[in-house]
């Protein structure tokens, strides 16, 4: 039973691991410009700031519409926007469904990409300003102040939250069940009907190992990037 | 002629103005040191200097240019005149000590690589760091990154350097190195403001000596006109309070 129980669980979580990849490719980026968004001094009305709506000077729409963003999907359940992707086009909007598949990644890669903005904003706000300053009166520009001088240490101090997230989305992954994807989990339970429970946690295995292969992964690289403090 | 001249500069956050109408001038490879309690300003002259605060009315002249000005890129060439040396020295903790230095004129593109590490390394012996050169800040005691950071701003050329409160963050036993540093470069004839609590040494290493009180320039003059002559009673009560601690 041992062999065809560990082809159907490969099966299984050769689909988990697609949802894995794919999602960290997109949530990745897509985070850095979430966490632009949220961290945005955009005033449209600044010079209103001498007249009788000087309120409306100090608006900041682009912060406000991302971090009310964040909150949403930071504050409902994945489960939740996994179903509302899925079948939400079609049913509000008569649009031809983009596959379950797509609508995962779709789901995954916007929820994460939340979480990882709040990372990657704490880690740069945490940069101290003289930093910024050293590099200014040094004649840098904006850019290079970014890339040479702030993202490294910025790297370096958001890898212990993001390696606690990536580890999390390796479990999360069983999630896209709910709209039909056949993950790992599922494929375990498949043999419950057989009177098999082993095969449920065999599946364990997997989520272990595949996780133990990425906190030493994260090790590694926060060991490369211990050469300096700050 | 005066290198720099600055003209009735003023700055102002929110409702409080911290500087008033700041005016002086000062000649090449003249020492400027200005001294004043917290919150006179003083500070915050440096960085109007170093454009990391943009003034809200006056000129700054160097070399009989006018300086000032809205576009990002011209502040980005006109603060080159002016070098800075922060109280917290903010080397890059990532860059080792040689890298900090030539990290900068390396993205300028001021020479080729070769030259500007050679320069580079020459900083660092005129700092007598030679033997850091490839330790990372956080091996280094707080003098030796300030006299690495010393060396930085150096790196550019700058017609004028300047000096936020240099050894204000480090263990009294630290200070006399820094100073030292700063010794040599004044009779290597360098142009420099130094801000400082260190009274004796303003005294003994100025050419000319700015009190600064409440946003104004309440005393200035040579350092024998302001320590032993002061003829404001705000810098006769400064000076005795300065004096008392020890």
């Amino acid at each position: 039973m041992f062999i065809p129980v560990t082809m159907e669980l490969l099966g299984g979580f050769w689909e988990s691991i697609k949802v894995f990849v794919l999602t960290l490719v997109f949530s990745i980026p897509l985070g850095l410009v979430v966490c632009f968004g949220s961290m945005s001094k955009w005033q449209p009305f600044r010079r209103l700031s001498d007249t009788r709506l000087h309120a409306l000077s100090k608006w900041m729409p682009l912060r406000l519409v991302t971090r009310t963003f964040v909150w949403i999907i930071r504050g409902t359940p994945l489960m939740l926007q996994l179903i509302i992707i899925f079948y939400g086009p079609g049913l509000m909007f008569d649009l031809p469904s983009m596959g379950r598949f797509t609508a995962t990644i779709v789901a995954f890669a916007i929820n994460y990409a939340c979480y990882f903005s709040e990372i990657y904003r704490g880690g740069i706000e945490s940069i101290p300003q003289g930093q910024y300053e050293a590099g200014q009166v040094l004649g840098m520009t904006k850019s290079q102040i970014f890339f040479k001088v702030v993202l490294l240490q910025v790297f370096k101090r958001i890898l212990a939250p993001m390696s606690n997230e990536i580890i999390t989305l390796v479990k999360d992954t069983s999630l896209a069940r709910i709209i039909g994807i056949y993950e790992i989990i599922w494929a375990g339970e498949q043999f419950i009907k057989k009177g098999l429970i082993w095969p449920l946690f065999y599946t364990g295995a997997f989520y272990l190992i595949f996780s133990g292969a990425l906190t030493i992964l994260f090790g590694k690289l926060e060991k490369k990037l211990s050469y300096f403090r700050g | 002629m005066s290198v720099l001249e600055v003209n009735n500069l003023r700055k102002g956050f929110g409702d409080t103005e911290v500087l008033k109408g700041i005016s002086f001038s000062l000649e090449k490879g003249q020492v400027l040191a200005i001294i004043g309690s917290s919150g006179g300003g003083k500070s915050t002259l440096l960085r109007c200097l170093n454009f990391l605060e943009s003034p809200d009315e006056g000129e700054i002249w160097v070399d009989g240019k006018q300086l000032l000005s809205d576009s990002e890129e011209e502040v980005r060439q006109n603060r080159l005149h002016f070098g800075l040396v922060f109280q917290n020295f903010n080397l890059f903790p990532q860059y080792s000590v040689l890298e900090n230095i030539t990290l900068a004129p390396t993205l300028l593109k001021r020479s080729s690589p070769e030259e500007i590490r050679k320069r580079a390394m020459g900083l660092l012996e005129q700092v007598g760091l030679t033997q850091k050169a490839d330790a990372y800040p956080y091996q280094l005691s707080g003098g030796q990154q300030q006299r690495v950071a010393i060396a930085r701003a150096l790196a550019l050329n700058p017609q004028i350097l300047c000096f936020d409160e240099p050894t204000s963050a480090l263990d009294p036993e630290l200070t006399g190195e820094v100073l030292r540093v700063i010794r040599g470069l004044k009779n290597g004839g360098n142009t420099m403001i130094v801000v400082t609590h260190e009274m004796e040494f303003a005294r003994s290493v100025a050419d000319r000596v700015i009190f600064m009180a409440d946003g104004v320039i309440e005393e200035m003059g040579t350092p024998e006109q302001v320590f032993d002559d002061p003829q404001s009673e705000k810098t006769r009560v400064f000076l005795r309070g300065a004096q008392e601690k020890f």
